[in-house]
């Protein structure tokens, strides 16, 4: 499998603080990659840097085979990165079908193809019951659901999760697995999360990335991963390995 | 063309909407003088109303000097009819474009910059306040001393000039409000109305899922000035003189944004709505007020600003919303 995404050799320094040393990684196309490390590692500095938030001090983004770091936010989504963010953000006052539909305008002109592209993948998340609903109106696992839907109606070739199983109970999880799982395996769909939340790391990874002071610690198949000493030592805990 | 204009509007919307028309049509037929000068008014402000919404009402940007754009499409259209004899319908393509510029300079500086929220407003208010004072020294629209159109007594109704009674002016504003709603409909429902409702509703979510946001507000901030600079050329050619201390004000500003405030902001009957309640219960007051014999100089201003606090205590998201509610219409994207 070819490289969709090549980070290589990217660092970021706020001030004197290093967020991000000089790391580099690969992911394939189809993968699903997953991106963990304690709090304060810079998974979310990472993922602004791809997402186009900011651009890195030094180093080289590839995306398809085109250099995409300093570019903006929208010119990134536009080349095929839809993103979540790890903080909720839907637009409030639309409705569900109406927050996906801005998302499937993005490379549609026609409201109604877009609205029939919302609906479609409104279907696949488990949200065409609550479309109708206002976006403010919806409890936090939907919205979680509602995020990803708008990314994925943008029609990206990968798609960045910024820990959208944080706060979720463990059914809503494993039912937020189930959805990406069948996702990539149906749509061929490229996937880079940042998770804390093990359980669903290892039931959705097919590689794993450690981070930790902005380094790279350890990369590998994800049991090999969570048996390797240093990230035992500086992440999971003895007590953790599942 | 038809089918397309009645898409998605329930049966009960459309009898209220045509019985309204009807209403507004066969107005001028009943109404006093006094009346069809506070119904131009009205739709003066609904008008004006509308296009101001655009900006804030769709695309999130709140704009507190939309005098601006009313002033440069008055001046413009007057001083080309006084100096050249140049009639309004042809002064319009150069009044709408120089607003319609004013406004691009407006958005670029803010939306290239970065300067948003509060900071914007102040820029809008900035500008029109430079153009004020600009328009105080400007010799070719006779400065301070007031720019005057000739008026020809008893000459008939001239629709091409726009020399006439009250309700030619009446329907033309109609005429102009209904286009206004019908444009703004459009314009939310397609593409780039969906974009402006993402940008007002979340900036930075709205960049994440692809959408060129200064693009965007640009496109805003162009059609609502280019729009709100004909209600000048109105404004002009009916009350036939223009004082830069006047037309230019920030007190206008804010009169422009009161009708959709109080109707309800990002709805397409709001501003309409609004307007019919701020300057039909204003002019109720200030008559009875002097039918009594009471002069209180300040009143209307007092008027709305007891308004203005009742609905946003008590109707936050405007009236509109409300009785849409209560008497079971449904507007997208409220």
């Amino acid at each position: 499998m070819s490289a969709l995404l090549t980070v290589d050799n990217i660092s970021k320094r706020f001030r004197g603080l290093v967020a991000v040393d000089r790391l580099s990684f690969e992911v394939s196309e189809g993968g699903i990659f997953a991106v963990i490390g304690p709090n304060g590692a810079g998974k979310t500095t990472l993922f602004n840097m791809i997402a186009g938030v900011f651009a890195p001090d030094n180093g080289a983004i590839t995306f398809a085979s085109e250099r995409i770091d300093g570019l903006s936010p929208d010119q990134v989504c536009r080349r095929g990165i839809g993103r979540t963010f790890q903080i909720v953000r839907p637009f409030p006052a639309l409705t569900v079908e109406d927050n996906v539909i801005v998302g499937a305008l993005l490379h549609r002109s026609h409201v109604n193809d877009a609205r029939a592209h919302a609906l479609d993948v409104l279907r696949r998340l488990d949200l065409y019951d609550k479309r109708a609903q206002r976006a403010s109106a919806l409890t936090l696992p939907d919205r979680k659901r509602l995020e990803v839907a708008r990314a994925l109606a943008t029609d990206p070739k990968l798609l960045l999760l910024d820990e959208v199983m944080a706060g979720l109970r463990p059914t809503e999880t494993d039912r937020m697995v189930a959805i990406l799982k069948e996702l990539n395996r149906e749509t061929g769909l490229t996937i880079l999360l940042i998770e804390h939340v093990m359980r669903a790391v290892m039931a959705l990874a097919s590689r794993i990335l450690v981070l930790h002071h902005g380094a790279a610690i350890a990369e590998g198949e994800p049991s090999a991963v969570v048996r390797d000493p240093a990230v035992i030592h500086s992440y999971l805990g003895a007590e953790d390995i599942a | 063309m038809i089918a397309r204009l009645t898409d998605g509007v329930s049966g009960r919307a459309l009898v209220l909407l045509a019985m309204l028309l009807a209403a507004a049509i066969a107005a001028p037929l009943f109404a006093g003088d006094y009346l069809l000068t506070v119904l131009i008014l009205i739709f003066y402000f609904a008008y004006v109303g509308q296009a101001w919404n655009i900006m804030m009402g769709f695309a999130g940007q709140l704009s507190l000097g939309h005098a601006l754009y009313v002033g440069l499409g008055a001046y413009t259209a007057a001083a080309l009819y006084v100096h050249f004899g140049i009639g309004p319908w042809i002064g319009l393509l150069v009044a709408v474009p120089i607003a319609a510029l004013a406004g691009a300079f407006v958005g670029f500086l803010a939306f290239r910059f970065k300067v948003s929220g509060v900071y914007f407003a102040i820029l809008t208010i900035a500008v029109a306040e430079f153009a004020r004072v600009g328009f105080d020294h400007l010799s070719w629209t006779a400065g301070s001393s007031g720019l005057f159109l000739p008026v020809k007594r008893n000459a008939g109704n001239d629709l091409w000039l726009l020399r006439g009674s009250p309700t030619m002016f009446y329907y033309v504003l109609l005429t102009a409000t209904v286009l206004a709603f019908l444009g703004c409909r459009s314009l939310l429902k397609s593409r780039i109305g969906y974009f402006w409702l993402a940008i007002r509703e979340d900036e930075q979510a709205a960049r994440a899922a692809g959408i060129d946001t200064f693009r965007y507000k640009m496109v805003a901030v162009v059609i609502s000035s280019a729009m709100t600079s004909f209600a000048g050329v109105i404004y002009a050619f009916y009350y036939n003189n223009l004082f830069p201390e006047q037309v230019f004000h920030i007190s206008r500003s804010i009169e422009i944004i009161l009708a959709p405030i109080v109707g309800g902001i990002g709805t397409l009957f709001g501003p309409v709505l609004g307007a019919f309640i701020l300057t039909g219960l204003a002019e109720t007051l200030t008559s009875t007020l002097a039918a009594v014999g009471i002069d209180l100089p300040g009143a209307k201003q007092v008027f709305y600003g007891i308004c203005l606090l009742l609905v946003i205590m008590a109707l936050p998201d405007g009236v509109w919303p409300w009785l849409s509610r209560r008497i079971g219409i449904k507007e997208r994207g409220q």
